[in-house]
């Protein structure tokens, strides 16, 4: 299983039933395949939809009905379209139970950066400032490090999304949870030790007693197969 | 009609729901100096992607431009000035100027690039942004359907700010994909009722 899948399978567990969530594009998006059938939610897509559903098949696309990352979506029955000011104020208004984001940075505090990087990636914030400030749950979907480089820090060098401390990080290697008391290391990957967590992060981590593996949407529990 | 230099608000995201006989129009005619409000310049090639590689855009106000390289590469060369606007606080932006309020305070941006230059306001504990209305000249917009009177109805995610912009500029002109006889779109599937639009145009099929 790759990195991605893992944490697509890991995110899946945090979806409880009648959740209104948002995912964001790429790895975040890949939390709906992983969802059991017993989880009955609304997925959001911020540029207008509640109720997002599959890809259509090819040919039985509707050129306007996009994920707000531009792909051809469905809507599930049950779905509601709905415009901008709408679908912000769900978020703002505390409303939107959930958001799955990716992250480039997230710091000790538990701020995440994800929205640009100064003279190299200037894409805009997107609705991710929304999104971040205003879910009532923040949960950053990341790769633990980007090629090496350690993206859990001391404090975020790239500019912040949020002054909001997020509600989980889960990396490949580790599921990690912001708190007063600091980074809590809350579950190791799949056959990570916590020592190889700790190398691959570069903020302090808080370990209190023994750390669980994490557990996979749809995987059984136990040594791989 | 639309001059030189005029601010527009156009309707769509990433290209769906965008005015694009409007847009194809305004390429066409040449002329340009234009501020673009807008969620973002969609890609090269569509909607208000072609308005960026005419060399139109004077500015744009936007909240991501991450799938259109050549606004980005038009930015940084100094072409095109950008300011990038959360798409929450967009809305909301274009929103007050459409319904008399004289700016909305929000969350959104607090203690991030965001907040650079804007007024902070304190309320109950919680920190705000005051963030101010953007009116534009003229509105551009996409709906599904119209009836003669200009009642306008909008289909799945086209919807986006189509009808918030409706609200916000001097002049709005709509492009529906296909002109109705008046009664023939029920009074509750109206979202912009015909009062706030002044011209239709009927989308190319």
């Amino acid at each position: 299983m790759d990195a991605k899948e893992i944490i697509a399978r890991r995110v899946a567990l945090e979806v409880r039933d009648g959740m209104l969530v948002n995912l964001g594009i790429g790895l975040p998006s890949m939390v709906a395949n992983y969802l059991t059938p017993e989880v009955d939610v609304f997925f959001q897509a911020e540029n207008g939809v509640i109720g997002l559903g599959s890809r259509p098949p090819e040919g039985m696309e509707d050129p306007e009905l996009t994920d707000a990352g531009g792909a051809f979506v469905t809507a599930v029955p049950g779905a509601a379209s709905i415009d901008s000011a709408m679908s912000f104020g769900l978020i703002r208004g505390g409303h939107l139970d959930m958001t799955v984001l990716g992250g480039l940075q997230v710091d000790a505090r538990g701020y995440l950066a994800n929205w640009m990087v100064p003279g190299r990636m200037v894409p805009g914030m997107g609705g991710a400032m929304d999104l971040v400030a205003g879910a009532r749950r923040v949960i950053v979907a990341m790769l633990h490090t980007a090629r090496g480089t350690p993206k859990i820090v001391p404090e975020c060098s790239l500019p912040l999304t949020a002054v909001r401390r997020v509600s989980l990080i889960v990396t490949e290697l580790a599921v990690i949870e912001p708190t007063d008391a600091g980074l809590m290391l809350r579950e190791t990957g799949p056959g990570v030790t916590v020592d190889e967590v700790r190398d691959a992060t570069a903020a302090e981590l808080v370990i209190a007693g023994d750390v669980p593996e994490m557990l996979l949407a749809g995987v059984p529990p136990g040594p791989p197969a | 009609m639309i001059p030189e230099g005029a601010i527009l608000h156009i309707g769509g995201f990433m290209g769906v729901g965008s005015p694009h006989r409007l847009i194809d129009a305004l390429v066409e005619r040449g002329v340009g100096g234009f501020t673009v409000v807008a969620n973002d310049t969609a890609m090269p090639g569509t909607g208000i992607g072609k308005m960026i590689s005419a060399g139109m855009v004077a500015r744009a106000i936007v909240s991501h431009i991450g799938l259109n390289p050549e606004t980005q590469a038009k930015m940084i060369a100094g072409e095109i000035e950008v300011e990038l606007v959360p798409q929450g606080t967009l809305v909301e932006r274009i929103r007050a100027a459409g319904v008399g309020l004289g700016g909305v305070l929000t969350a959104t941006g607090i203690g991030t690039l965001v907040e650079e230059g804007k007024q902070v306001v304190e309320l109950d504990g919680r920190r705000y942004l005051l963030e101010t209305p953007i009116r534009a000249d003229f509105a551009l917009i996409a709906a599904s359907r119209a009836d003669y009177k200009g009642n306008l109805e909008y289909h799945l995610t086209a919807h986006n700010f189509n009808p918030i912009m409706a609200m916000a500029a001097d002049v709005v002109i709509a492009e529906p994909k296909e002109i109705l006889p008046v009664g023939a779109i029920p009074p509750d599937a109206v979202k912009t009722p015909a009062t706030l639009v002044d011209h239709l145009l009927e989308r190319a099929h």
